[in-house]
């Protein structure tokens, strides 16, 4: 694999008048975990919705290097082929995991419903994935059964993630995967991503607000400010020696990021 | 190994009115395999600003840093954000003058981590850990501690291990003995050596007179 996984080019969102996100580009290479930031409205979401073809953009391109037929534009790319794309090559966390996991079924079910998406048949197999993917996201296996509503926040949360990782896929989109939920609970959750993230060599675009959690699971940042891209870079270079204004007044609002 | 070519840097403060900090303009250094050069000069002339640009974590305003890189000469100050990744994880190892624990990872595992990147199997890359961690007088019994709460000279000797324990071909060390004892300055004394003798191009701040001298190959004077 040569090329980048994702090219976006010259991609804006409009909302009526109100700008979502404007003129962004960027290349994300196999491997490469990319954090977005930004304050509240500055367009983390909408460009992350952009970018895993959940919102189409008003102009720009979104092109993305398929396992069979190499780079293509996911907005020209037929519906049905678009959601397989997104059942099995790319992973969505979403910050409420209920938006993410099937709550009226098993944990296990959530699991393996993954699976057959991509054609696995044998229940057995699928069964014994689905429980080994609670064990990696630190869920007991006896509660592969268990309705998701018996579960709590940090539990969902890890749930929905092995629903996302179960396919192997190569590339996941996170909008704040660490939002809600209590401080001790989030550095658990955090230290299972960056590993799940190294070991699998995943790509990853990761939206959040708090730095601390861009300086663990990103190699790169995109910094945000009204729709638009105002500083790039290594992550520990744009935290440690920030250029623009607004990224100088982000970094130094928090303590030691 | 290392050749810095008109390299300035300017701190332009904007929270502060965009107060400017003129750090260094124009600044020429080369290093060779096998070489300790030591920056030296008073507080404030620029030591860690210039280390921090060889290594990536500060972004200079002109000139250009090039690091043999395996067979490529890679422009530090130039080069995409995976690059430079690549060039810490196979070339550049440094050695900060705080540690910057990432929570919940044991000592051990801190300091195998960049043996881990490069490939090495988990009991190998933990077992020259263990011994650069026992060289350097952790207690084995904080090994599977995270090292956040350790006092400021043990984090600074689990630091001091991390940047030794891949052997990279040049390595940034900024007052790595700032916070220690004789004993522990000595054997750090003995990992600079031995470096050098395997042909690691080094750059270094040595606040103690002793340790400098004791180290370095050459000075490169900085003004204030
Ligand atoms: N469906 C919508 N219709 C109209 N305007 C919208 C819509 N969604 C978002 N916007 C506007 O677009 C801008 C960017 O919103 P977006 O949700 O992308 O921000 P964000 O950076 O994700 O913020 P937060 O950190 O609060 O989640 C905001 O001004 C917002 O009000
Ligand atoms: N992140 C930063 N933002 C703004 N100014 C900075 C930053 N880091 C350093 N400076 C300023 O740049 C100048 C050089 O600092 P630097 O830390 O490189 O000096 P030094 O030679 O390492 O000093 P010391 O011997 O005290 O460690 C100083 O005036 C310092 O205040
Ligand atoms: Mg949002
Ligand atoms: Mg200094």
């Amino acid at each position: 694999m040569t090329g980048p996984l994702l090219t976006v080019a010259g991609l804006t969102r409009l909302y009526g008048a109100r700008v979502g996100c404007r003129d962004v580009s960027f290349e994300l290479w196999p491997g490469e975990v990319m954090g977005i930031v930004g304050e509240s409205g500055s367009g983390k979401t909408t460009l992350l919705n952009c970018l895993s073809a959940r919102l189409e953009p008003s102009t720009g391109h979104v092109v993305y290097d398929t396992r069979d037929d190499g780079p293509i534009d996911i907005y020209a790319m037929s519906e049905p082929r678009r959601r397989l794309l997104m059942r099995t090559d790319w992973g969505i966390v979403h910050q409420n995991p209920r938006d993410g996991l099937r709550m009226g079924v098993s944990a296990g079910a959530n699991v393996g419903e993954r699976l057959m998406a991509v054609g696995a048949r044998h229940y057995g197999e699928i069964r014994a994935q689905a429980d080994e993917w609670l064990r990696k996201v630190e869920i007991e296996p006896e509660r592969i059964d268990d309705l998701p509503l018996t579960f709590s926040g940090g539990m969902l949360q890890r749930l929905q993630i092995a629903r996302n990782l179960v396919t192997h896929p190569r590339l996941v989109f996170m909008d704040e995967p660490t939002g809600g939920l209590d401080v001790s609970v989030q550095a658990r959750l955090l230290d299972l991503l960056r590993r799940l993230v190294t070991d699998l060599g995943l790509a990853a675009i990761v939206v959040t607000h708090d730095l601390a959690v861009a300086r663990l699971l990103a190699h790169r940042l995109m910094v945000m400010r009204r729709g638009e891209v105002v500083e790039t870079g290594l992550t520990d270079q744009v935290l440690d020696d920030p250029h623009h204004p607004y990224t100088q007044l982000l970094v130094s609002s928090v303590l030691q990021p | 190994m290392i050749r810095v070519e008109a390299l300035s840097k300017t701190y332009v403060l904007h929270t502060q009115g965009g107060i400017e900090i003129p750090v260094f303009a124009d600044a020429e250094m080369s290093v060779d395999a096998g070489e300790c050069v030591a920056l030296h000069g008073p507080s404030g002339s620029g030591k860690s600003t210039l280390l921090r640009c060889l290594y990536g974590n500060c972004k200079p305003d002109g000139g250009a840093i090039r690091i043999r890189h395996g067979d490529d000469l890679v422009d530090i100050a130039a080069a995409a954000p995976r690059v430079v990744l690549d060039v810490r994880r196979r070339t550049l190892g440094y050695v900060s003058q705080f540690l910057r624990a990432i929570p919940r990872v044991p000592a051990l595992d801190v300091v195998a981590e960049p043996l881990r990147a490069l490939g090495l199997p988990v009991e190998a890359a933990r077992a020259r850990a263990g011994d650069l961690l026992a060289r350097l007088r952790i207690p084995e019994r904080l090994w599977t501690l995270a090292p956040a709460t350790f006092s400021g000279g043990e984090q600074q000797r689990v630091n001091i291990a991390r940047g030794f324990a891949a052997n990279h071909p040049i390595l940034l060390l900024d007052e790595p003995t700032a916070s220690l004892d004789q004993k522990n300055r000595e054997v750090v004394i003995e990992l600079i050596a031995e470096a050098k003798a395997a042909g690691t191009a080094l750059v270094g701040v040595f606040h103690d007179d002793e340790v400098r001298e004791a180290v370095s190959t050459r000075i490169h004077l900085m003004q204030g």
